[in-house]
């Protein structure tokens, strides 16, 4: 079949050759991919960031599909079936699933505990095949996959499985309370789902900083926010102060993660040298610019080695610190309400679609930020066969 | 810089406030508790995936998860490289960094799978250079020339050197 091949950093290609996946459980379905994303995620994978990430992997933890093929066990889906599949692998039966820490999940990942089971997310995140690809083995058919309803749009489906879900996340974290400034560092596609989505909570005012004019403007008009450039803020912590009366933000959110820009020494150390798990300059702004007892919410990737944050501050600024993965299958019922409510517009954040055959000119057309993208969707051959 | 404050009317956006919760703050019930953390890994576990394949596993758990990837599995010198990362803990730098380094070496044992198999792999196009052709077009060119201009100067310098 075709799929995406990793063959190092800044380096993947669409090979022809990879064999098709087969049933390896009983709760396995096989999928037939119709539309899959490339992820911010996707990049630290891309960039070789992400620890064991073996030449060869198929990324991908953003696609919709129809079910070609069920394990024996599976009793909720059958051939035919369109389906949006989560990017967590999640059992449904540990303490953290029954818990609906879907993103936590204790039997999807033999190769690190600290990371729950995700497609195409190298083998620290359980070595699974991802999506960019015809075809796609989805472990527990019967857990994570959710048939999509007939008045979803298949381009708002296939965002429900991961930004949209996120973006929520990092603004239920932050516990909004009416009238509260929140302020999202990050405006690619789950910082601006999280901007979006600050309102639902009944923010007061919603700041986004990032350095890309073309995401600022595109903020701007989608999530109704006021959005800042951060090179022409000088300090933008000291301007998110004097901008919140000098109390600080009420709740910030980190969404961009380990390759944030603006700080040299993160930038050196974090992604370049590879002495931290990359640069956690988003983060360390957002704990500096949020109020005392105010809620710091990170839903972005970091590394497994560790960030050089100000810790000090957080303790004697009595911050709350809440972060983790989205829980994917929990909010899919509000996300499918709220988009039939018209609260949210997911596909609106699509700017490119590309065939999968042009994989590597698509991946680093979003690693440049080349032709304002925003979102790119990978279309497999067979999508509409 | 002139700070704009938002039109307080929020009825121009669509859902505002509509999942507000006063009991949102700091800890929404995020974690619907059931108690089951106390029975620790007690429970009934999925059906056990065969490994037909070597899967590495963390030592922080007994055995490997119920269902997991078989694609790639360890071999070669990166190989041995993860197998030795995958005997300390995910708390030890020694687990990271070997790994990170088997990734590297992974790299060139990729380019000579490739030539084993007979593929000459495309590295410009595989990074993406399509792309740049297209939309970056005068930095590909800048960046060609800046390359060819160094590596000129160098070449010429060390032929100088060595006469």
């Amino acid at each position: 079949m075709l799929a995406m091949n990793y063959r190092g950093p800044f380096r993947v290609r669409a090979d022809y050759y990879k064999p098709d996946p087969e049933i390896e459980h009983p709760g396995d379905a096989i999928v037939r991919v119709t539309r899959s994303c490339i992820c911010g995620s996707d990049l630290h994978l891309y960039h070789g960031l992400v620890p064991d990430t073996r030449v060869g992997t198929t990324f991908g933890h953003e696609f919709t599909g129809v079910v070609v093929e069920t394990g024996a066990s599976v009793e909720k889906l059958k051939v035919g079936d369109q389906v949006l599949v989560p990017f967590n692998v999640a059992c449904g039966v540990c303490p953290l699933c029954k818990q609906e820490l879907y993103g936590n999940c204790h039997e999807a990942n033999p190769g690190a505990t600290a990371v729950g089971g995700a497609f195409g997310y190298s083998h620290l995140a359980g070595g699974y095949d991802g999506g960019q690809a015809e075809y796609v083995r989805v472990p527990y058919a019967d857990v994570g996959p959710t048939i999509i309803p007939g008045d979803i749009h298949p381009d708002d489906a296939v965002l429900l499985t991961d930004v949209v879900p996120t973006g929520y996340q990092a603004a239920e974290m932050g516990g909004i309370r009416k009238g509260d400034t929140v302020v999202v560092f990050g405006a690619g596609p789950v910082g601006i789902m999280a901007a979006k989505c600050a309102w639902l909570f009944g923010a007061g005012r919603v700041i986004v900083i990032d350095h890309l004019e073309y995401r600022l403007e595109f903020v701007r008009n989608y999530a109704q926010c006021e959005a800042y450039d951060f090179r022409s803020l000088g300090d933008p912590v000291l301007f998110l102060k004097k901008t919140t009366d000098y109390y600080g933000a009420d709740v910030c959110i980190d969404a961009v993660g380990c390759e944030a820009a603006g700080s040299f020494l993160q930038t050196f150390t974090g992604r370049k040298g590879m002495l931290q798990g990359g640069s956690a300059t988003a983060l360390y702004w957002a704990i500096n610019s949020v109020k005392k007892g105010g809620i710091v919410s990170v839903v972005s990737v970091y590394g497994p080695t560790g960030n050089f944050i100000p810790i000090g501050n957080v303790v004697n600024k009595g911050i709350t610190l809440r972060a983790n993965q989205a829980s994917v299958k929990r909010l899919l019922p509000k996300m499918i309400e709220h988009l039939r409510s018209g609260y949210i517009d997911p596909k609106a954040i699509i700017t490119h679609r590309v065939p999968l055959e042009e994989v590597a000119d698509a991946y680093h057309l979003f690693s440049a930020k080349l032709d304002n993208c925003i979102k790119t969707v990978l279309i497999p051959p067979s999508a509409g066969a | 810089m002139t700070m704009e404050y938002p039109d307080p009317n929020y009825t121009r956006i669509k859902g505002w406030g509509v999942d507000a919760d006063p009991k949102n703050d700091p800890t929404y019930p995020m974690k619907k508790y059931t108690g089951d953390d106390h029975r620790r890994l007690d429970y009934r576990r999925p059906p056990q995936q065969v490994a037909e394949v070597e899967v590495l596993h963390s030592n922080e758990r007994p055995g490997l998860s119920a269902v997991f990837g078989t694609r790639q599995p360890p071999s070669g010198l990166s190989g041995q490289l993860r197998r030795f990362a995958f005997r300390y803990s995910e708390n030890s730098f020694a687990h990271w960094l070997p790994l990170l380094l088997a990734d590297r070496v992974n790299v060139a044992e990729g380019i000579l799978n490739d030539f084993r198999n007979g593929i000459i792999p495309n590295i410009m196009r595989e990074k993406g250079m399509g792309a740049e052709w297209k939309y970056n077009r005068k930095k590909l060119i800048k960046k060609a020339v800046i390359t060819l201009a160094v590596s000129l100067a160098l070449l010429s310098f060390l032929r100088k050197d060595r006469r």
